[in-house]
């Protein structure tokens, strides 16, 4: 990749905002609970729509500009699944750096909780050779990830006792988000007691599905420094898919974090070790641990006896997923802003019960698809740089 | 729906693919230029962009490289076919291909396990390539 100019610092996330409760429901929908959030993010920053010259929406920035009746100079609606909240603040850092735009709000709001229960319509997977090659043997996307997870158990030794305690772990840092849909806590048995679903995977292996919310406003780091929260820096971004369906990757035990992830810490100048706090996507289990092999956290293979010993949870060496994540506190479908609001909570000292302590650096990391689609982003204090 | 009545619906890429199947056939596409197969089927070899691809007839004979047993269904799979095991088949062919795997003791699959090809008629008279781990 030829070397440009580089983002490192160059944009900062100013202003954050979610939407989601302990029911898992919503009473707003649509429309409705993105102006909610867009609002409650732009007041968080001190700003207004006035302000606001780019959109990022997943479905169409076209017709949220529309919407909000701005004219954006940066405009993105680039599909790559839950990953794409952190493509987004990329693309946004990117503009900003070079001139394209300076304030740039990001947003999503999903009710697929509130949506079934009125019987409205689901999210219809786009056609393609999945259609072909592997729906008609009845494999959806958590059967696509039980295969990656099988694969690991069977080249690792990894088990499920191990994969469990990712669950059990993430509810622990759960029980300090009171917006999070279970606080209960939870053992390694009681995952090895949930049903099974699609082995090796349990049910309590796998994401919830609730209605969810967020919104972030990403600006230049000069203007950062004029607004009233602690700034918190991009300092380095990287994405990469290497398929979609599942069927096309090509290891079932390798992501695209293991390239974004060095990429994106190396922009950032930083090492994993640097690292106080990962928000890895964890629409499954399996998929957590991959990222923590993947961005170089343990060496390959060995993720399974580190969430063991308990290093993501309260107290341990690597916080991971400090709200609860996707296992605990909301999955409304693309869960990957979240991840982002909850890093810049911590960064900022805001994180309350759940704060981690002398916080520098954190990771987001987004996954999309069918361990398909992964975007890196590393944000940091005033102080990182 | 139950997975007997899926119908395909084959692009001009995959029509091939699928009419071989309701003869019991399994056809790999093969790139003569790259001297590879190509799968899934597509317009075009992803190593060179030749739209000249061939078809290369497969023994089926491979082995286990990922399995997941299912006991809820996804669709088009219904409550009746259930448990099922959808796994990923390393073909002799150098292919990796997803199937459903059928043995007495679906839990018994294991990764390795030697495989052989079997079909199931689905919908208008094709048939949906499936594997049977010899062992169990």
């Amino acid at each position: 990749m030829r070397s440009t100019r580089s983002l490192r610092g160059e944009a900062a996330i100013v202003g954050i905002a979610e939407a989601a409760s302990p029911t898992g429901e919503l009473p707003a929908r649509g429309r409705t609970l993105e102006a909610q959030v867009i609002k409650a993010a732009l007041d968080d920053a001190g700003l207004t729509l006035a302000d606001v010259d780019g959109v990022a929406h997943a479905d169409s920035s076209l017709d949220l500009a529309e919407f909000l009746s701005i004219a954006p100079a940066f405009t993105e609606s680039t599909y790559t699944g839950g990953s794409g909240y952190e493509l987004y603040v990329e693309k946004a850092a990117a503009a900003i750096a070079t001139g394209l735009a300076e304030t740039i709000v990001i947003v999503y709001a999903a009710t697929p909780r509130s949506d079934r229960k009125q019987g409205l319509g689901g999210w219809v997977e786009p056609a393609g050779p999945r259609d072909e090659f592997e729906v008609p043997y009845g494999l959806g996307l958590m059967g696509s990830y039980a295969l990656a997870a099988d694969r690991h158990m069977s080249q690792y030794g990894t088990t499920e006792e191990q994969l469990a305690s990712i669950a059990v772990a993430t509810r622990q840092w759960a029980g300090f988000n009171p917006m999070a849909r279970f606080t209960d806590p939870l053992t390694v048995d009681d995952v090895l007691a949930s049903p099974r679903i699609c082995s090796p995977l349990h049910q309590l292996d796998c994401c919830l599905v609730t209605d969810g919310a967020g919104a972030i406003v990403v600006t230049s780091t000069e203007r950062a420094k004029d607004l009233r929260n602690p700034v918190v820096p991009v300092l380095g971004a990287a994405s990469l898919h290497s398929h979609n369906m599942i069927h096309a990757m090509p290891d079932l035990t390798v992501t695209p974090g293991a390239i974004t992830g060095k990429r994106a810490l190396d922009h950032a100048g930083v090492t994993a070790g640097d690292v106080g706090l990962l928000m890895g996507y964890d629409s499954f289990t399996i998929t957590a641990l991959l990222h923590l092999e993947d961005l170089g956290f343990v060496p390959k293979g060995e993720a399974g006896a580190f969430v063991a010993d308990g290093n993501t949870r309260p107290g341990g060496s690597l916080p991971m997923n400090t709200n609860g994540g996707g296992l605990s506190y909301t999955h409304p479908g693309m869960y990957g802003i979240f991840l982002l609001t909850e890093a810049v909570r911590q960064l900022r000292g805001a994180a309350g019960a759940r704060q981690i302590q002398d916080l520098e650096i954190a990771v987001a990391h987004g996954s999309g698809q069918f361990l398909s689609a992964m975007s890196t982003v590393v944000l940091g204090t005033e102080a990182a740089l | 729906m139950s997975r007997n009545e899926f119908a395909p619906l084959p692009s001009a890429a995959t029509a091939r693919y699928w009419a071989a199947t309701r003869e019991r056939r399994l056809l790999l596409q093969w790139c003569p230029n790259c001297e590879r197969h190509v799968h899934h089927p597509r317009e075009a070899c992803p190593g060179c962009l030749s739209t000249e691809l061939q078809w290369r007839e497969s023994a089926g004979r491979g082995t286990v490289h990922a399995v997941s047993v299912h006991y809820r269904p996804f669709a088009p799979m219904t409550a009746e076919d259930c448990p099922y095991a959808v796994a990923f088949v390393d073909l002799e062919d150098g292919v990796r291909f997803l199937a459903n795997v059928t043995a007495d003791d679906l839990e018994a699959i294991r990764v390795g396990d030697p495989v052989s090809l079997q079909w199931s008629p689905i919908a208008d008279g094709y048939h949906l390539p499936v594997f049977h781990a010899n062992a169990h």
